[in-house]
């Protein structure tokens, strides 16, 4: 009433001053997206209620509260459009890289994974042999899973008090509801597959292997349907932290600083654990001469490599733009799709093909032109030989970037620089080029910043070889991330802690080297812009 | 002689990379067309015309399957890869906060570490997961997603920052004092006018994770959930010279969508590129 007096007929009424209104559409699908982070955030919660992981609980509980205050809030617009990507980086990227970066300043790898508990365990049990008067048990095989692949568990019946217990690599945990055949064995148990003869024959090696601990020893299979409890034949000594040999009286004594127990001669038992080594496998990269050595010789062909991809692709991908940059040439649309053809193809199976092509026996190569070379033999020609991949794989991209950098500078510049007197060359050298630098140079640093690390260029063509006679793990086409990919992953024992500390060498260097060309591209635009 | 300097040379570079561009495509070709099959027996020109390899691709291997698994997953991962790189592109280029540079410093640095040296601890994070939740553990598509979205903000958030940053300001300015919320400047109106650069990421995005391989065999070991990569490295990891031809056949058809994605896009692409880049 009172507004109508006052501002007159409600016609005349101004439209409603400008604040943020909200569409319907806006609003239900904010609503939408809510309630299924809600209902994702409870089905989550089901399991990890159930395995009573209460940290994992709380965080998601608080995540998901954050969520629904950040998203109702009208504060914190930024974060709102952060948030999304940062919580998969956060669990996918950054965690991962820093459990990574932490094991570098461990021994972690084969023979150093957990515990020195564990160790002791794994050492007692590996040293258990069967003695007169040993435990005898009628023992049935059996799995939690499938009974191909499932983890395998003894079933043992203990010929006296008839208990039947259930052992697998953490102990011995009894049983009740079993049905025991006259002879003691196991035929049924609950939550157990047994396995039948034929399936256990097939995982027999795995039976002879697994060994269960007991406090004395460890319950080993002997044949498919029979047990044994042996003893072992090292036992861990806790007044003077060492283990000792019960038939020889020897010792090996816990070493803290490189989680083993080490012999008065200085024999490292096989069995470790896993503790902090410092700046150790730092230090080895640098001072170790027999890995420095290679370590130097693939950080410069690593170089050279990154820059001879680079620089090769943006030479001819330049070429070519330029080549084509022309309405005079006839075709040009024919020849741009024929040209970047090498850009949709797949790249992993292209490298495979390249890989084959330079076979020496059948290999296309040596076919087309005739000649015999071995060409992933010699040093030389194996590097000739990835960069010319390289080459073919990457320029479809310059090329096309180029084109684009050609076609956005206006074309009175180089008219004009013709008509005083220019020769086309001097044109592009002064005018084109240095535009096209300022487009072309973030690319250019993250093109090298890709090849520096371009595992698939090396893994897939040739391994890293040829290796020299004197180390097999390092060859002459490897870069540092195909050899620490060796070293972590390899055949002679994963030593994750020694690659972890090369790939944070590796990190520190592309990133120095992008730095440094950021600053300088910064540079570049200022004068230009 | 005006015109072998003027036009003529432009021909012969176009010929001389177009020789070398297409040789180990016909040799592909070849060797898929080749009735028997084998490295040893493939040439330069076909030397016959079957599709028994395509069809023995289709009949003894998983090809199919293979294909489908990494058309889903290319598709569904870049398409939100590049949604919500475009979300952050926005903050960071049309919104002033604390940590803007940091930020935007540190997602450039995260991406220089090399990932897949990370593959002990994915490999850890996922035993647990597989555990908890069996429907984004090993061998799903979701799961593997997931793992490609970690990488979502990245170098293709700075190409977009870039290509934000050449739009004016006004734009948003007078929608917001017209009354739009920051949500309808973004999808009304900010959104449609990067569609160039969209298009090269997601082009990006797709060509890079259908040719993920190593993280991919790691965590793909099902014979059902494998992607194209992976299965098509197990044809010719044991049986190089045998399965030649079927690996040719495999690579002409993983090639398809890539083909198809590019020409969807093609009218963006080159725009894209470089206005992304100038800023970059």
């Amino acid at each position: 009433m009172t507004a109508t007096m006052l501002g007159g007929p409600a016609t005349q009424a101004r439209p409603a001053p400008p604040e943020p209104t909200r569409s319907i559409v806006g609003l239900v699908s904010k609503a939408l997206l809510l309630g299924l982070t809600v209902a994702i955030a409870i089905w989550a919660a089901f399991p990890l209620i159930e395995n009573e992981q209460w940290t994992g609980l709380a965080v998601l509980a608080a995540t998901t509260a954050a969520l629904l205050y950040l998203y109702l809030t009208p504060r914190h617009i930024p974060l709102k459009y952060l948030a999304p990507g940062t919580i998969l980086l956060i669990l996918f990227q950054v965690f991962p890289v820093l459990y990574t970066a932490s094991t570098a300043f461990t021994n972690f790898g084969d023979g150093h994974r957990g515990s020195k508990d564990e160790a002791v365990v794994a050492i007692q049990t590996a040293s258990v042999t069967q003695v007169p008067g040993s435990q005898q048990y009628a023992m049935t095989v059996a799995t939690t899973g499938d009974p191909g692949t499932g983890p395998l568990v003894f079933l043992v019946t203990d010929p006296v008090t008839r208990q039947v217990s259930a052992g697998d690599a953490d102990g011995l945990k009894a049983l009740d509801d079993v049905t025991v055949n006259a002879a003691g064995r196991v035929t049924a148990a609950a939550g157990y597959t047994v396995l039948n003869a034929g399936q256990a024959s097939l995982r027999s090696a795995e039976i002879t292997a697994l060994a269960v601990p007991t406090p004395g020893g460890a319950i080993r299979s002997s044949g498919l349907s029979r047990a044994y409890e042996g003893r072992a034949g090292r036992a861990y000594d806790e007044s003077c932290d060492c283990v000792r040999d019960t038939t020889t009286g020897q010792t090996w004594t816990a070493d803290e600083n490189i989680g083993a127990f080490v012999g008065a001669n200085g024999e490292r038992l096989a069995q470790g654990w896993k503790v902090t080594v410092g700046f150790s496998n730092f230090t080895r990269v640098l001072t170790d001469s027999a890995v420095a050595g290679p370590f130097v010789r693939t950080l410069i062909w690593n170089f050279g490599f990154a820059i001879a991809s680079t620089g090769g692709t943006f030479v001819l991908g330049l070429l070519l733009a330029m080549a084509l940059h022309s309405p005079r040439v006839r075709g040009r649309t024919a020849y741009r799709v024929l040209l970047v053809l090498p850009y949709a193809m797949p790249s992993f199976a292209m490298l495979l093909v390249w890989r084959d092509m330079f076979n020496t026996d059948f290999g296309l190569i040596n076919n087309l032109f005739g000649t015999d070379v071995d060409w992933f033999g010699g040093s030389a020609s194996a590097r000739l030989a990835v960069i010319l991949v390289q080459l073919w794989l990457g320029y479809p991209y310059m090329f096309l970037v180029a084109t684009g950098a050609l076609q956005a500078i206006p074309r009175e510049l180089s008219e004009a620089s013709r008509i005083d007197g220019a020769s086309a060359w001097g044109g592009f050298r002064r005018i084109t080029l240095p535009l096209l630098m300022v487009a072309l140079t973030p690319l250019l640093i993250s093109s090298f910043a890709f090849n520096f690390n371009n595992f698939n260029a090396i893994y897939l063509t040739t391994e890293g070889a040829p290796f020299p006679a004197d180390n097999p793990a390092n060859g002459a086409t490897d870069l540092l991330i195909t050899y620490t990919y060796r070293i972590a992953f390899g055949g002679g024992g994963a030593q994750y802690g020694y690659a972890a500390a090369i790939s944070i060498f590796i990190f520190l260097i592309v990133a120095v080297v992008s730095a440094i060309s950021f600053r300088r591209t910064r540079h570049l635009e200022e004068v230009h812009a | 002689m005006r015109w072998i300097q003027q036009v003529g040379w432009r021909h012969l570079v176009g010929v001389l990379v177009l020789a070398f561009a297409m040789v180990p495509i016909v040799f592909v070709f070849s060797a898929a067309l080749n009735p028997l099959g084998t490295l040893s027996s493939s040439e330069l020109v076909p030397t016959g015309a079957s599709f028994g390899n395509f069809s023995r691709l289709f009949a003894d291997t998983g090809f199919g399957g293979w294909f489908l698994n990494s058309i889903v997953i290319a598709s569904v991962s870049s398409a939100a890869s590049v949604f919500i790189s475009a979300l952050a592109a926005y903050a960071f280029s049309r919104r002033r906060f604390r940590g803007r540079r940091v930020g935007l410093l540190s997602v450039l640095l995260i991406q220089m570490f090399p990932q897949f040296l990370a593959i002990v601890a994915i490999f850890l994070i996922f035993s647990t997961v597989t555990d908890l939740w069996p429907a984004i553990g090993f061998n799903t598509s979701s799961g593997l997603i997931l793992l490609y979205l970690g990488g979502a903000l990245g170098v293709n958030t700075w190409l977009m920052k870039g290509f934000f940053d050449t739009l004016p300001r006004e734009l948003d300015e007078s929608a917001t004092v017209d009354g739009a919320s920051h949500a309808q400047v973004f999808f009304r109106i900010l959104l449609p006018l990067v569609a160039p650069i969209l298009a090269v990421t997601a082009l990006l995005a797709f060509i890079g994770t259908i040719n993920e391989f190593l993280i991919a065999n790691v965590f793909l070991t099902d014979a059902g959930s494998k992607t194209l990569p992976v299965g098509l490295y197990g044809l010719v990891a044991g049986e190089r010279n045998a399965n030649f031809g079927m690996f040719c056949a495999g690579t002409l058809l993983t090639a398809i969508p890539t083909v198809l994605v590019f020409q969807l896009l093609q009218r963006y692409i080159t725009d894209g590129l470089t206005a992304g880049a100038v800023k970059g």
